[in-house]
């Protein structure tokens, strides 16, 4: 290809990216470091005001209809499905950054292929009835993915998943955690991205071409057909976006419009926006420099994206509701982070996308993520911590042990994993229930809930009380059997999502030869170490019932608790992560991707414990599972840091997919003031992140406000008041009450 | 040495300067009416544990501290147990951690053997939070059971020797919040030379619960925690 130039390029340094597309070449050679305090920020503009004024109205008139504003029936959703719409017609002047999903504010569209019974559930749940049309259409003339998926699973795998021993499987909608470069429409133009891709086609041509050749060559196919629709999409708003983005306006509009075509499409369980920020920083600079452009008029630049990433929604049924509460859409985006050749990331920008929280409220969309190192600029740890102590609405990731692994270019592409951005994609594999798996260790393959006989009969437990070496042997089998049930039942799933809901616009903005890795979970985590520590280091006495399935446990004795900087069971802990990882590891998995897990639950932690017996460390059956890598309920007894220390004793390499911790400080405990409240915060997380930790939440409030916040939800203070729940942030008041109990009930640090 | 221990906290942010490893020692001499940790009264309802095993534990936590922060004894007493503090102050400096003791200055007093002994803690100590309950002699002995010459004593001995103290004031209505007492206290604060930090301290009620489980009438039942005005009253009489 010829050497491009773009005009839109001029002042911009470097020029390998311009030789290829590669944003991070870009960004490497053109941000500007910002090391001041956050005194430079601006305000909400009067537009912005009235804008977030009037969404603010709609989001009430959501909640007051039940969680659901105005739903699709009729149209698919797709990229070029509806006309302009906007947050309200008359105001639409003042958008500064313009686009929806579908032809209205919060209006949920109809996603039809990754289930069509789901998207049908969807509606009617909310008191929509479905097209007929559009249900023949996809029973009758179009398989959709979880058709697909259940054509071929096996009688086991149905098993396991109903008894939930593996559960939150992507099969009935849109996988997700695929972060599309958006980037890339802003520096280079869709033209150059489709003249790309055409060249990967004519690249990518074998002799002897078989099955996997032409699913890529359809692919790229699909992807470029995605991409000129995407110019389609845009121009409906009046935008030509073949070009580069002229200015910094521009800028942010281009990149917004890749996302959009992303959320058009697809309705994945997390659709993140990734790494943007010192990015678009790199154009508001120039404008300035330039002269064009305002700090006021940034900010309001800024505040209008945060607000369109703050109204992405997607249609959902109880069940999934249940799993994932609150109706997180996990539009994830970082900020900060320390660059491979040692200089900070941290621009103004960063400072801007955390004020929205202050020009705006708080709010658990987008999930803000500080890339964090104990490097970065004291003035950027500081007003992040300022804002956490504030609004409880960001969540910290540690760059230190992250860069190592995916580089300085990688987003956040759920909850917390992450994956090189615009290089990378991850094949998301929701959760195995390791607790579960121990009481299956105990009774032999039977489930504890349903009795019935769900993994192979192996020899169940049969003594009075538990011996740890028999238990281990037996954990370990019963673990084998359920790796690789779970990797194979993942393997189907992607196959059949590849084939019936390809992310085409999000691809179409990665490169061709992309990298998977291949996300497994684990739920239950520290209800079996203490379970074993219970089992090694005290008497456990089992309870049976008339069948002689082992329902309860008697534990006589103290025994050492994950969560207070305890070696005894921390060791255990680490020795669970990695078994279970070595044996992922011995499996096949789909399209030669690399197997990685995580400890991270989001809020199923309690459908899981609901579907979960009694357990030997003295969780009782259907209680809540503590939140991911989060210690037991009540397990801790030396405070935060106790605590803190046992996590970040988790190797982050065995555990790629992430380690996630969420913790609740009353600001009492935190300071007496503000001022001692961040510095407070600062030492914490410098602390626990210089021990190797990968990630955590803060909360900063009091039990008595969650009390108050669930029995008067309609106080105003409440609309926005915002905590964070393992792996996103969420409004407390869209919780359901279980939930919100669950949250209550969990271990916040007070002591006075 | 063994201490007798009540307990410990990984994180303490308001017992000292920056992020604190709290020991909570057990026994005291005070009986204050608004004590908010009675169960920590009794010496021997601690467990015993030597200087050497509270270190380490402490030491897992200085990737927290930076600059700021260290150790903080609290209690109970930890003058009562002044033998096992030295040993412990003395190993904590060898390792260069930042000590402080929160203390109400009950045991002190000029006599010996007493005496030697805390001067030669002092050589280990970097702060004390002196909590002052009362400036009045007789209000102090009804609210603690005790007199308070010789805590006011203390004051004036670890000025005339230059050792940084914070001050400390606990606010309960209808008991230490009196704008004539607090001038007093004021008053004896600015003969001092050596107060880095006065504190406020509003009386909260979460310690009730524990003189319930110890089956002890609690004296303050019906007071409520000062009001933000009060809080804000008391700040201005003491600190500006």
């Amino acid at each position: 290809m010829a050497k491009t130039n773009f005009d839109q390029w001029a002042d911009f340094k470097g020029h390998l990216w311009k030789e290829e597309v590669n944003v991070r070449d870009f960004i490497q050679h053109n941000y500007t470091q910002y090391d001041g305090d956050e005194s430079f920020l601006a305000g909400p503009t009067e537009a912005t005001d009235k804008l977030w004024g009037e969404l603010s109205k709609l989001q009430k008139e959501e909640r007051a209809k039940g969680g659901v504003l105005d739903m699709e029936t009729e149209v698919v959703s797709g990229l070029t499905a509806y006309g302009p719409g906007y947050i309200n017609e008359e105001m639409k002047d003042l958008e500064q950054v313009v686009g929806l999903q579908t032809d209205k504010p919060l209006k949920r569209a109809f996603m039809p292929y990754g289930g069509i019974k789901m998207a049908e559930q969807a509606c009617t749940t909310y008191g929509y009835t479905p097209s007929e049309k559009l249900h023949e259409i996809f029973t009758k003339y179009h398989k959709t993915h979880n058709q697909a998926v259940f054509d071929v699973y096996t009688p086991e795998m149905k098993k396991a998943r109903h008894n939930k021993i593996i559960t939150g499987l992507p099969d009935t909608y849109g996988r997700g955690r695929i972060v599309g470069d958006y980037r890339r429409v802003a520096l280079y133009g869709i033209d150059y991205l489709i003249e790309k891709k055409e060249s990967d086609f004519i690249e990518y041509e074998r002799h002897g071409m078989k099955g996997t050749d032409f699913r890529l060559r359809e692919e790229i196919a699909d992807q470029i057909r995605a991409l000129k629709e995407m110019k389609e999409m845009a121009a409906v708003y009046g935008y030509d976006i073949s070009k580069p983005a002229a200015n910094a306006k521009e800028a942010v509009q281009w990149l917004y419009f890749g996302y959009l075509a992303a959320i058009k499409t697809q309705n994945g369980a997390a659709m993140s926006v990734g790494r943007i920020s010192t990015f678009l920083d790199i154009y508001i600079q120039r404008d300035m420099e330039k002269g064009i452009l305002t700090e006021e008029q940034a900010q309001e630049l800024i505040d209008h994206i945060v607000m369109k990433f703050r109204m992405v929604k997607f249609a959902r049924i109880p069940s999934y509701n249940e799993l994932f509460s609150g109706d997180p859409v996990w539009a994830t985006l970082e900020m900060a982070g320390i660059g491979m050749d040692g200089r900070h990331m941290v621009t103004k920008n960063d400072f801007r996308f955390l004020h929205t929280l202050e020009n705006m409220g708080p709010s658990p969309e987008p999930n803000l993520t500080v890339l964090y190192s104990s490097h970065l600029p004291e003035n950027f740890k500081k007003y992040a911590a300022y804002i956490s102590v504030k609004t409880s609405s960001i969540q910290y990731e540690n760059d230190d042990v992250m860069r190592p692994v995916w580089g300085d270019d990688y987003s956040i592409c759920c909850c917390v994993s992450a994956t090189e951005t615009g290089k990378e994609i991850q094949f998301f594999g929701a959760r195995a229930n390791l607790a579960k798996c121990l009481l299956y260790a105990i009774n032999g393959g039977v489930d504890e809930k349903t009795k019935q006989q769900v993994a192979p009969l192996y020899r169940p437990i049969t003594s009075e009380y538990l011996d740890f070496d028999e238990v281990m042997e037996k954990y370990d089998q019963m673990m084998e059997w359920l790796s690789k049930l779970y990797v194979d039942t993942l393997n189907m799933i992607h196959y059949m999502h590849d084939k019936y809901y390809y992310e085409a616009a999000e691809m179409a903005l990665i490169d061709t030869n992309v990298r998977r890795t291949f996300a497994t979970g684990i739920a239950g985590f520290s209800h079996v170490v203490d379970s074993l520590s219970a089992i090694k280091y005290a008497k456990v006495k089992v309870i049976r019932d008339e069948d002689g399935l082992a329902v309860d446990y008697e534990t006589e004795g103290d025994f050492p608790k994950y969560g207070n900087d305890d070696d005894r069971a921390d060791e255990i802990a680490v020795w669970l992560l990695r078994t279970f990882m070595s044996k992922l590891k011995k499996c096949h998995t789909y399209r030669n991707s690399e197997p990685t897990t995580s400890i991270l639950t989001i809020t199923s932690n309690v459908v899981y414990g609901k579907a979960t017996g009694s357990l030997p460390d003295g969780r009782k059956a259907g209680e809540p599972l503590a939140p991911g890598a989060n210690p037991s309920y009540g397990a801790e007894k030396n405070g935060l840091l106790a605590s803190l220390n046992s996590v970040a004793k988790l190797p982050y390499e065995q555990a790629l997919d992430g380690i996630s911790n969420t913790q609740t400080i009353s600001p009492g405990a935190l300071g007496h003031d503000d001022g001692e409240r961040t510095n407070n915060l600062v030492h914490v997380l410098d602390g626990y992140f210089d021990q190797g930790a990968h990630h955590l939440n803060v909360n900063v409030f009091g039990t008595e406000k969650l009390i108050d916040a669930m029995e008067h939800p309609e106080k105003e203070e409440y609309a926005n008041f915002t905590i964070r729940v393992s792996g996103y942030a969420v409004k407390f008041i869209d919780l359901t009450k279980e939930q919100q109990l669950d949250v209550i009930a969990r271990t916040c640090h007070d002591r006075m | 040495m063994n201490g007798y221990i009540h307990s410990t906290e990984s994180f303490g942010s308001v017992d000292g300067p920056g992020v604190r490893f709290v020991i909570f020692v057990a026994g005291c001499p005070m009986r204050c009416q608004f004590c908010h940790n009675p169960d920590t009264w009794n010496m021997q309802a601690g467990e015993q544990k030597s200087a050497d095993e509270l270190l380490s534990q402490a030491l897992r936590y200085k990737a927290y501290w930076k600059d700021g922060g260290g150790i903080t004894v609290s209690g109970g007493e930890p003058l009562m147990q002044i033998d096992f503090l030295i040993e412990l102050f003395r190993k904590a400096k060898e390792k260069g951690v930042n000590t402080t003791i929160d203390t109400s200055g009950a045991p002190f007093t000029r006599e010996e053997p007493f005496f030697g002994k805390f001067n030669e803690l002092m050589k280990y100590t970097d702060l004390l939070l002196l909590d002052i309950k009362h400036i009045d002699e007789e209000q102090h002995k009804l609210l603690t059971g005790r007199t308070n010459q010789n805590i006011l004593d203390m004051a004036q001995y670890l000025s005339e020797i230059g050792k940084p103290v914070w001050i400390r004031h606990v606010l309960v209505p209808e008991r230490t919040d009196e704008d004539e007492y607090l001038k007093k206290l004021r008053n004896f604060i600015n003969t001092l030379n050596n107060v880095q930090k006065v504190e406020v301290l509003p009386y909260h009620t979460f310690g009730e619960y524990k003189w319930k489980e110890l089956g002890i009438e609690y004296p303050l039942a019906g007071i409520e925690p000062p009001s933000k005005e009060r809080v804000e009253n008391a700040k201005r009489i003491l600190t500006e």
